[in-house]
């Protein structure tokens, strides 16, 4: 009995250190992307993506068949949404790397942006994932990807939109 | 420009830089992911504890002031003398 259960314990650790190396250099680029920190220094990405794994360690034994990649994904853009909306941005703004593709954009553009486009999560799993409208997710990435594309001239448009949503909220 | 060229553009952006995994991350996922398992039973079991102590005491008190037998009553005077 003990001795099996000695077995169980090293093939679980062993398909977990398989898993955390196949998936943690995308996961790490993907919390790089949601932080929009520079990748040779990414604090917070290792945290998120520490915290994610971990979170996918302790509910390794009831997967169930469920794709372990999935779940520390989904951790991750939880846990990311739920620092954003306690910093509600400001803070965040300021510790963007200009060196990121996504440093543009709010956090929640990011994440959608992320979730979309480079996790290819599709639109429905994305807003369940994040409680909005399928509309608002397929609008809010559309605008993303423009201002990603065609990203205005100078700062001094966005502080004016912001003041105005922050007037009309 | 159309949709799916855009998201294709952007997808491009998205990829150019990787960042390096640090060597000591698994060992301290699993240091983690343990303490969360550790912390889990313990709450686990405090919580059936609490639930015992619970039954317990409500066993207790139902015993000793016993709420299902009638309460003897105060406004009939004793009938005695006939």
């Amino acid at each position: 009995m003990r001795q099996r259960q000695v077995v169980q314990g090293t093939r679980r650790a062993r398909e977990f250190e398989a898993f955390v190396a196949g998936a943690s250099g995308r996961l790490l680029h993907t919390a790089t992307l949601l932080t929009a920190e520079a990748p040779d220094d990414n604090p917070r990405a290792r945290r998120l993506l520490t915290l994610a794994l971990a979170h996918t360690y302790a509910c390794w034994d009831r997967l169930r068949g469920e794709d372990p990649y999935d779940r520390a994904r989904q951790y991750l853009a939880l846990r990311f949404a739920h620092g954003a909306w306690r910093r509600h941005g400001l803070l965040l703004r300021g510790r963007t790397h200009p060196t990121s593709p996504l440093a543009l954009l709010t956090p929640q553009e990011r994440l959608i942006v992320v979730l979309r486009l480079y996790e290819g999560v599709a639109e429905e799993q994305a807003a369940a994932l994040l409680g909005l409208p399928t509309e608002r997710v397929r609008i809010m990435c559309d605008r993303a990807t423009a201002s990603l594309l065609h990203p205005p001239r100078a700062t001094a448009p966005a502080v004016v939109g912001a003041k105005a949503k922050v007037a009309a909220s | 420009m159309n949709r799916s060229q855009r998201e294709a553009a952007v997808r491009q952006l998205m990829e150019r830089a990787s960042p390096q995994v640090p060597a000591d991350l698994y060992g301290d996922v699993v240091r983690r992911g343990t303490r969360m398992l550790r912390r889990r039973v313990v709450a686990r079991r405090l919580m059936w504890l609490a639930l015992f102590a619970a039954s317990v005491a409500f066993a207790v008190w139902a015993l000793t002031a016993r709420p299902w037998v009638e309460p003897p009553s105060t406004t009939t005077p004793p009938m005695t003398g006939w």
